[in-house]
């Protein structure tokens, strides 16, 4: 037990620590408030506290648990709500009312729930268990069967096993280790600062699909892939990852809300239960986790956060689920660890972050991955992170720091949220680094032709930006008749592809399905357009086509009628093309005509 | 600690700190009083403490203080406050003493300023429109009830007009709930405190209204104080007394500047433009105390002035300000410079929680879609408007040439109104479709047909 001996915000210092380790948590004052330890020296021990410091003194009293900064996993963790140091939010809220006091502890997990344990096949007495081996599962919601597997660093031989309803608190098996008898709980503790062991990672070459088209056309994200969306305030970075929150196709998501609004989780909190998932249509409550650690909770346990939300999804995949972690916004929990930085007194680097920021980037960006389990199953962890780079400007410590690790990238833009083009994604300078590995499986499942399509219509984007430069300067009258159709078409593919509403029921989702048929559909117009002009059409012809309505209005169009409805818009295509052509053609020979006549 | 015991240990005195020696287990936090020889008191708080000494911040100016013969005492509390509903109709200081001519008000409760944060859990979602009674606002940018909202100013703009009349005229319909405003002048001039004050009475506002008021000559270290008293007061008023509780913050950057003069003071590690790395953390537990708790019946909207220095939106103070609040209100010097009042610049505006707050049953339902049709036309006025700018205003299209009509029409009649007239959201929307009706009826996108059929007016 220790003394305090020195506080400044967030920091305590605690004399007569020896024995104490590194990262140990400890109980700091008369009112046990949550801290831990981050450096020692010597008898002292520096210890950075999650709740807020006012009216502690020195000479109060610290107690050490020994143990490492951990989360609890077991069944009841889905559809919860915890702080960042995982406080279950609901239960802080009986204890202490719509505010939350100080010194106030609670189980992560609840002791009294009853769970039916099901005793996983060939799981019996006499079997040899390992760590990470699966022994049985609850059916914690209709979508996740909860997986029981054997906490890292337990093993032996199976001395009795029982199905049957258990609280997580309560043995369902007992283990024979060397004569020595371990009881397995259904629940585990796991050190939030480590990765949890695997046996090895794969090199991923499957999308997790968003229903975003800018993402899943053009910039997708491969599961146990790494994103990044750095934008100003403003952009949209908060409705992009709810919006992957909603509708990416893994099966468990963990959202992170590190140092954001209050009312940002409350709208999760409210909306979520009520979404259904697209593909099972359970609520998507049912697959989510949420941590949330507000701006004005304290800062400590903000840093704290991110690891607790990866920890948690570490857990689920070696599950062999895919999860989906959303952190945001990393640049708050990189301002935490400047902050007890400048309190410890340590050199500062760039722009008073520590020197070791882009180390814990990267470290924590690799707990990404999709990996084989200590048991064999194959999970997948895609991680996802805002940054909230000062006045928009990427060329700061964390944007870069995060853009040298991940390999997708979002380039949120103020200039077209400013224009109301949502999500707000850049189309000309974010970049995916999965394409080519993603490219087989988009063949496979949804096309060569889209893949091509996807080329294509990205060369069509960037011809059009160039041609922008020239109008600037010359005005759209000085370009030829073939290049000012590709103005209109790529008109079309911004505001009618790219362009996507949050709010919109139907538009707020769209399959690949759909995207590859939407996206076949406006390069069949750049087609037939093109071959118009050169047979001699006129841009503006083209500019007033009637069936530029209807392309516009695929995005309504429901899954279900996708095939259907889109499929005939080509027909409507080729024939109003045709029709245009005849006409300008029939009026050129009148005009021929007239003019003969008049000649003669 | 003791009250008793004063300690005559002071070490060093530097700008607002004052190091206090062979000082027993001070408490982090703790409020600490100062006598000078003079016999007058100065209040501090700790800021740093250890075994055998204590950094004291002073609420105040430090002369007078000198390290001989002035002596510290330990109050064992934290900064409070005390709260009761008769701080309405009052006027008080930074630091919450009496600034009129009353007599001391008598507190039900004392509270810590600093409050404790909302859980998260608790928190409903705010969806209760309120009619600010400015087209600008109510049409494009909608205000709810418990949003915190920015007013992001210059030097020279009519901010202190606008917050003023908003303060007048802001209502929530069919609601006889009790309402209240809470003011702090945070370093704002004599003169704009006056005037705010004359607002408050000219309106019979004032009887509803605590206003804390710390003047540009006050301490500047009071800053720091003064929002957290106010926000302590309303919330007293709205989570114990169910009143909605407007709270007017004018001027943040004043606040932010203070935050620095006191990280400088604390030899703390700069950063951007010299402002402490917790200034994002600080603003935010000032901004995020606004909000609407299940099964209360008041609520907190902030209004927050936010000046930046020179009009720059990157500045830290407005560029973390608003990664905080729920959207901005931008103050254009180029409308003001036209001569529009008030200067609400559309397109930089923005208001995250419109969309709970309008539509049918609330506002209108067309609201939504007439509110992006505005936007959009203005925006492609802007468009027209720089181009005859190059090409001249003949050379236009004919379509260009209508969204200019379009732009000017928009400005002197939407956004222009007078400092006086109190336009209903209904006023408003005709207004907005009086202007979408210069517009062909084929070019309103945005609005669903069956509003159109309903409102679009053909023979304009």
């Amino acid at each position: 037990m220790g003394i305090i001996k020195r506080i400044s915000g967030p920091l305590v210092i605690a004399k007569d620590m020896l024995g104490s380790a590194m990262y140990d948590v400890v109980k700091v004052g008369r009112a046990e408030l949550v801290g831990e330890i981050i450096q020692l020296k010597g008898e002292d021990a520096i210890i950075q506290v999650y709740e807020d410091t006012s009216g502690l003194r020195p000479g109060e009293s610290v107690e050490s648990t020994g143990s490492p900064l951990s989360v609890e996993l077991g069944p009841g963790v889905l559809r919860m709500i915890y702080d960042g140091i995982q406080r279950p939010l609901e239960v802080l809220e009986q204890k202490s009312g719509s505010f939350i006091g100080k010194g106030i502890t609670a189980e992560p997990l609840d002791r009294k729930k009853e769970w039916e344990f099901v005793v996983k096949d060939g799981i019996k007495k006499g079997i040899d268990l390992n760590q990470g081996d699966i022994i049985g599962y609850v059916q914690e919601t209709d979508l996740i069967k909860h997986y029981i597997m054997v906490p890292a660093g337990v093993s032996g031989k199976i001395k009795s096993i029982t199905g049957g309803s258990f609280t997580v608190d309560e043995a369902v098996a007992t283990l024979d280790n060397d004569g020595s008898e371990v009881q397995l709980k259904m629940f585990q503790r796991r050190s939030v600062r480590r990765s949890s062991p695997f046996k090895r990672k794969f090199i991923t070459s499957e999308p997790l699909t968003t229903g975003q088209r800018v993402v899943d056309t053009f910039f997708p994200v491969a599961k146990g892939g790494t994103a990044a969306v750095p934008g100003p305030f403003g952009a949209g970075k908060t409705v992009i990852q709810h919006q992957l929150a909603k509708f990416a196709d893994s099966d468990i998501v963990v959202y992170v809300g590190c140092g954001e609004r209050g009312n940002e989780m409350t709208e999760i909190l409210t909306e979520f239960p009520e979404l259904q998932d697209p593909r099972t249509g359970k609520p998507l409550m049912e697959r989510t986790i949420l941590i949330a650690n507000t701006s004005n909770m304290p800062v400590a346990a903000r840093e704290a956060s991110i690891y607790t939300g990866i920890t948690i999804a570490e857990y689920f995949r070696d599950m062999g689920y895919s999860v989906a972690v959303m952190a945001d916004s990393t640049s708050r929990w990189a301002e935490a660890m400047r902050e007890i930085s400048a309190r410890l007194e340590e050199m500062p680097g760039e722009e008073g972050y520590p020197a070791y920021l882009s180390k814990r980037l990267a470290e924590y960006y690799e707990r990404s991955g999709m990996v084989e389990s200590l048991n064999g199953s194959k999970g997948s962890i895609t991680l996802i992170g805002a940054v909230s780079p000062p006045g928009g400007d990427i060329s700061e410590p964390v944007s870069q720091g995060t853009l040298r690790v991940v390999k997708t990238f979002w380039s949120l833009d103020a200039s077209l949220a400013s224009s109301r083009h949502f999500p707000s994604i850049n189309w000309l300078n974010s970049y995916s680094l999965y394409l080519d590995a993603l490219e087989p499986w988009y063949v496979k499942n949804v096309g060569e032709g889209f893949v091509e399509d996807r080329k294509e219509a990205m060369r069509l984007l960037q011809r059009e930006s160039e041609l922008k430069e020239i109008v600037q300067l010359v005005g759209e009258d000085a370009l030829p008749e073939s290049e000012r159709v590709l103005l209109e078409i790529g008109r079309m593919i911004r505001e009618d592809y790219l362009r996507q509403s949050a709010f919109d029921e139907i538009d707020a989702y769209t399959s690949l399905r759909k995207q590859s048929l939407m996206l076949n559909t406006m390069l069949f117009f750049s087609k037939a357009a093109s071959d118009a002009v050169k047979n001699g059409l006129s841009a503006d012809k083209v500019a007033g086509a009637k069936v530029k309505a209807e392309i516009s209005r695929m995005k309504g169009i429901k899954e279900e009628n996708a095939d259907a409805e889109i499929g005939k818009i080509k027909d409507h295509i080729a024939s109003e093309f045709r029709e245009m052509t005849n006409a300008e053609h029939e009026a050129e020979e009148n005009a021929e005509k007239k003019a003969k006549e008049v000649v003669e | 600690m003791n009250f008793e015991i004063e300690y005559n240990t002071i070490a060093s005195v530097a700008g607002p700190l004052v190091v206090v020696n062979k000082v027993k287990n001070a408490a982090y936090g703790e409020i600490v009083r100062i006598r000078l020889p003079n016999g007058e008191y100065k209040l501090g708080q700790v800021l740093d403490t250890s075994e055998n000494n204590a950094v004291v911040q002073v609420f105040g100016p430090t002369n007078g203080i000198d390290v001989k013969a002035s002596s510290v005492s330990f109050t064992g509390e934290t900064f409070s406050v005390g709260v009761s509903e008769d701080m309405l109709g009052r006027i008080f200081d930074g630091r919450g003493r009496p600034r009129d001519s009353g007599s001391a008000v008598s507190s039900e409760t004392k509270r810590d300023i600093n409050g404790e944060p909302i859980n998260p859990v608790s928190r409903a979602m705010p969806s209760d429109f309120i009619e600010t009674g400015i087209s600008t606002i109510d049409g494009l940018n909608t205000l709810v009830r418990g949003q915190k909202l920015p007013l992001f100013s210059s030097s020279g703009l009519p901010h202190n007009q606008l917050a003023a009349q908003i303060t007048r005229q802001a209502k929530v319909k069919n609601q006889s709930e009790g309402f209240a405003v809470v003011f702090a002048g945070i370093g704002i001039t004599y003169d704009d405190a006056e005037y705010f004050i004359r607002e408050f009475r000219k309106t019979g506002a004032l009887k509803r209204t605590a206003a804390f008021i710390n003047l540009a000559d006050d301490p500047s270290i009071e800053r720091i104080i003064t929002p957290r008293i106010a926000l302590t007061t309303a919330e007293f008023l709205a989570y114990e007394k169910n009143m909605h509780v407007l709270v007017i913050l004018n001027d943040m950057t004043n606040y932010a500047e203070a935050l620095r003069e006191l990280s400088s003071a604390r030899e703390e590690v700069p950063g951007r433009r010299g402002f402490p790395g917790y200034m994002y953390t600080d603003l935010a537990s000032i901004y995020e105390r606004a909000g609407i708790i299940r099964g209360k019946k008041g609520s907190i909207t902030q209004l927050n002035v936010v000046t930046m220095p020179s009009d720059d939106v990157t500045h830290p103070i407005p560029d973390l300000t608003g990664y905080i609040t729920e959207g901005q209100m931008f103050l254009s010097r180029a409308l003001s410079n036209k001569g529009i009042y008030p200067p609400v610049n559309p397109l930089g505006s923005l208001s995250r929680l419109m969309n709970n707050g309008i539509g049918a049953g609330k506002t209108r339902e067309d609201h939504r879609g007439v509110a992006d049709q505005l936007y959009g036309a203005y925006a492609r006025a802007q468009d027209a408007k720089s181009l005859s700018s190059i090409v001249g205003a003949e050379a236009l299209s004919e379509g260009d040439r209508r969204y200019l009509n379009f732009g000017e029409a928009f400005e002197e009649r939407f956004i222009r109104q007078g400092f006086d007239e109190d336009r209903s959201i209904e006023e408003t929307l005709a207004i907005g479709w009086d202007l979408l009706s210069m517009l062909p009826e084929t070019e309103l996108t945005r609005i669903k047909v069956d509003y159109i059929k309903k409102y679009y007016k053909k023979s304009v």
